[in-house]
Parts: structure tokens; C-alpha cells; sequence
């Protein structure tokens, strides 16, 4: 008998995902859902910065709208997948509808200094940290 | 808000029929495929892959869609925290005779691959007159 493994790292993601989705539901908060709902972000950090990247094919630039407050980012849009009106559809994969998330981050972030590119149904957000959260050297007299 | 609220849709990693050689994961794309009057028209989801990164080719019959992620960007981002996995993109689909391979066209927009397959003169549907 062949075992097929799956990818590993999918597994584990899909298991991150649904116990984000059972511990921290936002089900009484007053803010949109953090975790688990659309899009899926990649967080990094580039020295002092945060960046997050997601993935939103077939969103145009116009719909999406990203707002920075404090310590938490808002990424609202929708996504809509036009046919023409004569077609008759052999297969359907792609899905449509609106979504609205907020991350939220240990840090204040900087709004003034956030930037956003979205390129090839990629968006990166760079949002600095805010200058109360750098670290200060002190002198020593 | 009587939209449809959009979830998750989990990036499915190719099952290779066959290996590949080169590094990296392959994901399938979310594809869908609508006929026209005139033409037969695919359309894919490959977020990440610019216009000069696909490549579109037509062999005994299968059309070849491939798509290539530019990893440069991640290479100075230490990562924290991840939701999705990022790959390239492949798929394959078998394209009937009854399409004009000479003038298969692609348009790429947000991460939104459009791939155009004409039919071919004879498949098109033709009005016979009653006299």
C-alpha cells in the first residue's frame, strides 16, 4: 500500500487556521473578524517595519480600500468575477463576494508613514512602527 | 450588505503525474471556463505573477499554463506569522480540435490570467436559410 503524504506545512497551516478560528472568534467583539476569514495575510518584519502581504486575485484597486488606526489594519474590498452575458459556464473555481478583515498588532503603528502597493494581485503593506515603540538608546553620564 | 461575503479558498498544491525539476511548490489555480458564441475562454487565478512571467504553450494538443512567482521581494522579510503558501502556478487542460490554435490570445490583470481560444471557422454554428 502507498501512504500519500500531504504537504506537511499545509496540514499544519489548515490546523493553525481552524484552532485560530475556535479560540479567537470575534463573535462578541466589535471589530471584523481578525483570523480565519479572506484574505489569508503573510506577516513579516523588515527592521522596524511590519509588512503584510495577501493575496487578491481578480480584486481591482478601486475596491479595496486599507485603513491603519492604532495598532490594528483594516483591509475591506470585493471581488467580483464578470462573465459575459452569452456565456454558458463549463467549469467555475474562482469564487466572488465581499470581505472585510482587521489584523491587529503588538505595536502602534506609524499611519502617516504606511505605504500599500498592490501589483499583480498582490498586496503589500508596510506599516512603521510608531516612534513611541522604537527603542531609545539612553546615555549613560 | 446583501453581497455575498467572500471565505477562504484553500490554495491546492499540484499532484504531479509527473516531476518536476525545479525548486519550489507548484500550486493548481482556481480556473473557470465559460463558452461564448465564438470562442472558448479560461480564465485563472495567478496572484504574484507578472505578464512577463507566464508562459502559455500549446503542444499536441494541451495547453500548458505557467506561471512563475518572483521570490526576490521575500528574501530581505523575516517572517512572523503565515496563513498561505507561495508557489508558482501550473495547470494543463486538453483543447479540442475544433479550436483555431493560431489565434489563441491572453490578457494578464491583477493577478487574473485570461486566456482567449477561438473556434475554429468549421465548429462555428451555421444559420441555414429556408427558401
Amino acid at each position: 500500500m502507498v501512504l500519500r503524504m500531504r504537504d506537511p506545512f499545509a496540514t499544519l497551516l489548515a490546523v493553525q487556521r481552524a484552532m485560530d478560528n475556535a479560540m479567537r472568534s470575534d463573535w462578541f467583539g466589535t471589530r471584523t473578524s481578525g483570523r480565519g476569514s479572506f484574505p489569508p495575510v503573510n506577516v513579516f518584519s523588515e527592521g522596524d517595519d511590519y509588512v503584510i502581504v495577501a493575496e487578491l486575485p481578480g480584486v481591482k484597486k478601486e475596491d479595496l480600500d486599507v485603513q491603519v488606526k492604532g495598532d490594528t489594519v483594516r483591509i475591506q474590498g470585493k471581488k467580483v468575477v464578470a462573465l459575459a452575458e452569452d456565456a454558458s459556464v463549463h467549469r467555475r473555481e474562482r469564487s466572488e463576494g465581499q470581505f472585510d478583515r482587521t489584523l491587529s498588532f503588538p505595536a502602534q503603528l506609524d499611519a502617516a508613514k504606511a505605504s500599500a502597493d498592490y501589483r499583480d494581485g498582490v498586496l503589500t503593506l508596510r506599516l512603521p512602527r510608531a516612534e513611541s515603540e522604537k527603542p531609545r538608546s539612553v546615555a549613560i553620564n | 450588505m446583501n453581497e455575498k461575503e467572500l471565505t477562504l479558498q484553500e490554495k491546492r498544491e499540484l499532484t504531479a503525474s509527473e516531476e518536476r525539476t525545479e525548486a519550489g511548490k507548484f500550486f493548481s489555480p482556481h480556473t473557470d471556463i465559460h463558452e461564448t458564441s465564438d470562442s472558448v475562454v479560461v480564465t485563472m487565478e495567478v496572484p504574484g505573477v507578472g505578464k512577463s512571467d507566464i508562459d502559455i504553450r500549446l503542444e499536441k494538443g494541451v495547453l500548458t499554463v505557467t506561471g512563475t512567482i518572483d521570490s526576490k521581494k521575500y528574501e530581505s522579510l523575516k517572517p512572523i506569522y503565515s496563513e498561505y503558501n507561495v508557489g508558482n502556478f501550473v495547470r494543463s487542460f486538453t483543447v479540442s480540435t475544433k479550436i483555431d490554435s493560431d489565434a489563441i490570445s491572453a490578457a494578464v490583470a491583477d493577478g487574473v490570467l485570461t486566456v482567449r481560444l477561438p473556434k475554429a471557422k468549421e465548429a462555428l454554428p451555421k444559420r441555414i436559410a429556408i427558401h
